[in-house]
């Protein structure tokens, strides 16, 4: 087992270096510079920026340089030194912009994961030892419903509800006279009260997609002959369900779970727009139209770590869940 | 169907289990599938009794009716099961509800049940010492420490080797004959009275077959169990059962002692099935006699006696006609019209 998780790390390190240089490569790939995107938003603004001045710009950040050199300078700090440059556009460090945002992402994430799961998995057990009853259909079709409706598009229509109806103050994680207040519980209670939409709308469309996945996978499993064989073992039906069925149904899901790592960190981008949050996925969208290389650079290779420890995270567990594999 | 319409009150002691014109019916969209059509028989305390039948005649699903674990799309359209134990405890099963408290007393408990595939009659994820552990737990109120202990030795008692060890193994682990004998152990775990053996070595080599045989019987007549042993092969119910059934179609068409099935055979359905067995020696360089025809599709079965068509003796105007009674030669049972006929000039078959 130790051999296993030690040759996977060692396997992750090429892996790695692979992918912030093809990222590096990639943001770099459309015509045009950071300094050329901050000269057209200038001019869009009114203001005029000379192309002497232009070149001085390029000079100074080192956009002059060719590609592998800049990559150099940049992959040398982060490896060396734990630096992982400055953003050009917000003149700051890329480590406190991102570390900045990192934690409300990851609350957001993993709450709204945690209730993704919470609902799916009952539910899609539920479904499957039901098969075609009242409720089975019900959820089929809030199901479908939840799938089919756009994330961003339920946010909007959960904000006008909240706002028109129920008076409240949506958009962003406080209303404007806790925004700058030190922590109290009423702070605490107005972020509560603005999370609940975003936590709403990430775990529907997730739960919807999970409780079909859930369902088909207890249906196939709920058909096995060690089910029957349980059941002739005198063991109730929710006794035989959970321990059995549901036992192996699950494993599709942990074999994804490293996934949510990732995923966590980006968050639903299209979500945070619209409602206005200051998590991690709306700055990535940021820099990479403005062409911020360090900045987009340095984002995608903190989700490629964690895509890459999130799958050995996911394969561990998996050998941890399941038998078979562990003795493949 | 002459003593139908008896009522037992009480059965008589050395009966365990009385199973009296069941019927199973599945609703299909093409029409109603009477996958058992009126079975009876009777399993009387440490015997063994045989059932053959092709697939599809309703043996496993019958047998499935006992332990109340039929399909949830089956129609349990009417019949009693009835068991009663050496402690004097009766149990009216047919009465009891698919998931009630009471049958889950019996099942596992009084009857444990050997299913055919052992690849994936048991968890994949579980050892099979946490499986049969599980089982003992919850029959007989045994802490974990002590429950392991009885799961140790009950994978001694079906001759698993090695029992300490293979009490961690998961089923991927072992070899085909050795899952069936841990599935044996789980199914033995509280020392059931009837244990039902749905074709248990149908899926193993002939060597492994032999063997699980073997320890099928030794185990029966250390336990004192009897055993309902389901399966297609007439040289294992000549191996083990004490008395055999035959079915086809939904329905038992001949009920006797194992001597008296392969020597004086009453219904020419058997008849024909034992001329079906290949022999060492015998008539060599001649085709092997089959049964003409198919058997029938359940949606429709033929009128009289379901065997008819396909019956060298069938009788037009009679056996197409009218459904034949069962007609009884001591303690062999026959539903056939001419079974009178066999019983003066015995068929060797």
């Amino acid at each position: 087992m130790l051999a296993f998780i030690g040759n996977r790390a060692l396997l992750a390190i090429p892996t790695l270096i692979f992918i912030s240089f093809i990222s590096f490569v990639i943001i770099q790939l459309p015509p045009g510079d950071y300094v050329t995107a901050y000269a057209a938003q200038l001019r869009h603004a009114g203001e005029y920026i000379s192309p002497l001045q232009e070149e001085m710009m390029r000079d100074q950040f080192g956009l002059n340089d060719p590609m592998i050199v800049q990559y150099w300078r940049w992959i040398s700090d982060i490896v060396l030194r734990g630096d992982f440059g400055y953003s050009l556009e917000w003149n700051a460090p890329v480590s406190t912009l991102i570390w900045d945002r990192l934690m409300l992402t990851l609350a957001i994430s993993s709450a709204s994961l945690v209730l993704t799961w919470a609902i799916a998995i009952p539910v899609g057990v539920y479904s499957a030892s039901r098969q075609y009853s009242f409720l089975d259909h019900l959820f089929t079709v809030f199901g479908f419903l939840g799938k089919g409706i756009p994330d961003f598009l339920l946010a909007l229509i959960l904000m006008w509800l909240a706002f028109a109806y129920l008076n409240m103050d949506v958009g962003g994680l406080f209303s404007p006279e806790y925004q700058n207040a030190p922590w109290s519980l009423a702070k605490l209670g107005n972020l509560l009260s603005h999370l609940w939409i975003p936590l709403v709308v990430l775990a529907t469309g997730g739960a919807a997609g999970l409780i079909r996945v859930m369902r088909a996978n207890m249906l196939d499993e709920l058909g096995k002959p060690y089910v029957e064989t349980a059941y002739a073992q005198g063991l109730s039906e929710a006794r035989v369900v959970w321990t059995y069925p549901v036992r192996v149904a699950l494993n599709p899901f942990i074999s994804t779970v490293g996934w949510a790592l990732p995923a966590l960190f980006s968050g639903d981008v299209i979500t945070a727009v619209v409602l206005n949050l200051p998590t991690t996925g709306p700055l990535l969208l940021q820099a990479l139209k403005m062409q911020d290389m360090y900045l987009a650079g340095s984002f995608i290779l903190i989700l490629s770590v964690f895509t890459v420890v999130g799958t050995l995270i996911s394969d561990i567990l998996l050998a941890w869940f399941d038998p078979r594999i562990r003795n493949a | 169907m002459g003593n139908k319409t008896m009522t037992r009150t009480n059965m008589s002691p050395e009966r365990l289990l009385d199973v009296d014109n069941v019927q199973v019916h599945f609703p299909l969209r093409e029409g109603l599938v009477k996958a058992v059509d009126g079975v009876s028989y009777h399993v009387n305390k440490g015997e063994v009794l045989g059932i053959v039948g092709e697939s599809g005649s309703g043996k496993s699903i019958t047998a499935r009716s006992i332990m109340r674990l039929l399909p949830k799309r089956a129609l349990d359209a009417g019949g009693r099961v009835e068991m009663q134990l050496r402690s004097g405890e009766h149990f009216e099963l047919s009465s009891y509800g698919r998931n009630s408290r009471a049958i889950r007393q019996v099942r596992g408990k009084h009857i444990g049940m050997i299913f055919q595939e052992p690849m994936t009659a048991l968890s994949p994820v579980h050892t099979i010492g946490s499986q049969i552990m599980r089982t003992v737990q919850l029959h007989m109120g045994l802490s974990r420490a002590a429950a392991r202990e009885r799961a140790i030795d009950l994978l001694a008692k079906v001759q698993m080797p090695r029992p300490e060890q293979l009490v961690d193994a998961y089923p991927h682990q072992l070899s085909g004959g050795m899952r069936q004998r841990a599935m044996i152990a789980l199914a033995i775990s509280c020392d059931p009275a009837l244990l039902i053996a749905d074709e248990p070595t149908t899926a193993l080599d002939v060597t492994t077959e032999a063997q699980i045989l073997e320890l099928l019987k030794q185990l029966q007549s250390e336990l004192g169990m009897a055993i309902i042993f389901i399966t297609h092969n007439f040289g294992v119910v000549a191996d083990i059962a004490d008395r055999v059934s035959v079915m086809y179609l939904g329905r038992i068409v001949e009920t006797a002692t194992v001597d008296d099935i392969f020597y004086a055979p009453k219904h020419p359905y058997t008849q024909a099935l034992l001329r079906s067995i290949p022999r060492l020696g015998v008539d060599q360089g001649r085709r092997l006699p089959t049964i003409p025809g198919m058997v029938p599709d359940p949606f429709s079965v033929p009128p009289g006696c379901a065997f008819n068509p396909r019956c060298s003796h069938a009788l037009a105007g009679l056996c197409d006609v009218q459904e034949p009674p069962e007609k009884r030669f001591g303690s062999q049972m026959s539903r056939c019209h001419i079974a009178d006929q066999f019983a003066q000039e015995p068929v060797h078959a």
